[in-house]
């Protein structure tokens, strides 16, 4: 059935980033504030146990958009409590996210050093 | 007769109000789902990669999926080709995780000229940064939860 998780990852993901364009067109909030929001969002929704199953459903439509760095974190952090008790309230999140976020700073640094801005026309 | 003529038209004016920037909202929402549905189909061909061929485990497969979206997302910020994506197709291009590598690598880019050290490292995190600050935080709040319920006994949906 991979056909399927392919639809579902598209509409899924679609239908996320649609929740971004309506905030965006309808609230004037800026990208950075909806990429926070997304985060934020995901986090919680996660902790309320109401992202796992879109994840189970959805795959890569749901662990794609930044809800999904949400999701990883604060599975990480309960994942790590389980592990090492309060001590993982610290480690868990970024634990969980680390390949995301090394692979954000090392391969964005490279890339604002390699290339320079287009010139806007 | 014009008294008629003008109303209708007076309506008219009044609906086409009504109607254009929310038919634009709607075309904005159509280009971001589609866009945005297609990065994350391109990220659930990424996890067949890893789980079928790799061979990866679940966080294994997460990882990968991480890292060569956010790598593609850097190199096409930086070949100049996200930016007219953004233009295109708005929140769909912002919200997956390439918007999140596109969104370092753009301002760091941007600020080159002051500096390795405060043009390119700090402004790497002028969006990331808040990200990661109110993600971290909120993923400690809720693990300080989930700690103290678990230490109750009381059942937590995760």
């Amino acid at each position: 059935m991979d056909f399927m998780d392919f639809v579902n990852a598209f509409w899924v993901g679609g239908l996320i980033c649609v929740v971004g364009q309506l905030l965006l067109s309808l609230t004037n909030m800026t990208s950075a504030r909806i990429l926070v929001a997304f985060v934020t969002a995901g986090v919680i929704l996660t902790a309320l146990g109401l992202y796992q199953p879109l994840v189970e459903f959805a795959g890569a439509g749901a662990t794609v958009p930044l809800t999904g760095f949400g999701y990883s974190l604060a599975t990480g952090v309960i994942e790590a409590i389980g592990e090492k008790g309060f001590l993982g309230v610290f480690t868990g999140g970024i634990t969980a996210g680390a390949a995301g976020i090394t692979a954000a700073i090392v391969f964005g640094y490279l890339a604002a050093v390699i290339f320079n801005p287009k010139i806007k026309k | 007769m014009d008294i008629n003529k003008s109303i209708k038209i007076k309506n008219y004016n009044e609906y086409v109000k009504q109607k254009m920037p929310k038919s634009k909202v709607f075309l904005d929402c159509i280009k971001a789902f589609f866009v945005g549905g297609a990065i994350c189909t391109v990220g659930q061909g990424l996890r067949l990669l890893a789980q079928e061929v790799l061979l990866l485990d679940d966080k294994g497969t997460a990882a990968f999926v991480a890292m060569v979206l956010v790598f593609l997302g850097a190199l096409f910020t930086g070949l100049g080709l996200y930016d007219v994506l953004g233009n295109f197709a708005g929140a769909g291009s912002i919200v997956p995780i390439t918007g999140f590598a596109n969104s370092i690598v753009s301002p760091a880019m941007e600020y080159k000229r002051e500096g390795m050290v405060l043009g390119v490292g700090a402004k790497l995190f002028s969006i990331a940064g808040p990200v990661l600050v109110y993600g971290i935080s909120a993923s400690v709040l809720v693990g300080i939860v989930y700690f103290i319920l678990h230490a109750c006994g009381v059942a937590t949906p995760l």
